[in-house]
């Protein structure tokens, strides 16, 4: 057995263990520490596939924002996962049972999977020789080319996503006081100052 | 030699660990969002394998595209999952009938 089937076995072993830790952890923490385990590993696995982009891209997106915004979400909430838990064993052998019918669908599907010909005619972007073109400029070059349109709207999706989110949680606690700039600008001396005549030894 | 078949049966078991994530953990909203976020891992990883053995950059290009819609939908969930959090102070899905749906 070589290096490369090696370390495949042992990436794939990861991400199915880490995946099966995710659903099974005790704690909704550990369930993302498992996951950020299993986006690794993955990243692995992309790595021996010769997608070095997409693997780094895997650790730096996924890793670094996506587990840690559910990092943040699940110390933020004040939820008793354990209590969460509780009814888990009674959904255990339909979900068994549905797991099992995919599995075997799945295996229907890709145990005999073949390449035609036409697949081969049909490819829409054929990789460059590695040697030449390394995956990072080659995926540039397509990406920036033939789905440039598609790369716009993906970031037109972030947009919105981020405003959604923003918008989502933006709260407006009553009783807080903060500054308003727009009335601070908006104030006049007419009405902010009012003259007096003080007549001595009477006051207002 | 490590062919598409390994690449693809890892990819169908990772995604029916989630599918059948989805299912055990009826009531915590955050581990099944952790859930879909391996379902589309799995297809990442179909993509990716694809790619690399029909030698078609798409496939590539095509998983980041899925990365993008991942990190978008992992963030709008989220944002729901606190919303929902400070109405209702609990987190359990079947909590989540306000609409009678």
């Amino acid at each position: 057995m070589g290096f490369a089937a090696f370390s495949f076995y042992i990436f794939a072993l990861l991400v199915v263990a880490s995946g099966v830790m995710v659903v099974f952890a005790r704690s909704a923490v550990h369930s993302v520490l498992w996951l950020v385990l299993a986006f690794f590993s993955s990243a692995g696995l992309f790595v021996l596939l010769g997608a070095e982009f997409v693997a780094m891209i895997m650790v730096i997106v996924y890793v670094g924002a996506v587990a840690v915004l559910f990092l943040f979400v699940v110390m933020m909430l004040d939820v008793d996962f354990v209590k969460l838990k509780a009814g888990m064993s009674s959904y255990l052998p339909i979900g068994l049972l549905i797991a099992l019918v995919l599995l075997v669908q799945l295996g229907f599907a890709f145990g005999s999977w073949e390449v035609t010909d036409i697949a081969l005619a049909q490819r829409g972007a054929v990789t460059p020789d590695a040697a030449e073109v390394e995956n990072t400029m080659a995926l540039g070059d397509v990406l920036y080319t033939r789905y440039v349109l598609v790369f716009q709207l993906a970031g037109l999706i972030l947009l919105v996503a981020m405003i959604g989110a923003i918008v989502l949680t933006l709260r407006h606690r009553p009783g807080v006081k903060r500054q308003k700039v727009l009335d601070q600008m908006y104030r006049d001396p007419k009405t902010a100052i009012a003259m007096k005549d003080v007549k001595p030894g009477q006051g207002l | 030699m490590i062919g598409l078949q390994h690449y693809l049966t890892v990819a169908a078991i990772l995604f029916v660990i989630g599918v059948f994530g989805i299912f055990i953990n009826r009531k915590n909203v955050i581990v099944i969002l952790m859930s879909v976020e391996l379902m589309l891992l799995a297809v990442n990883i179909n993509f990716v394998a694809f790619s690399a053995f029909l030698d078609d950059l798409a496939g590539q290009v095509f998983t980041l595209f899925v990365l993008t819609v991942a990190a978008a939908e992992a963030a709008i969930g989220l944002a729901i999952l606190v919303c929902f959090f400070r109405n209702r102070g609990t987190i359990a899905v079947e909590d989540a009938n306000m609409m009678k749906g």
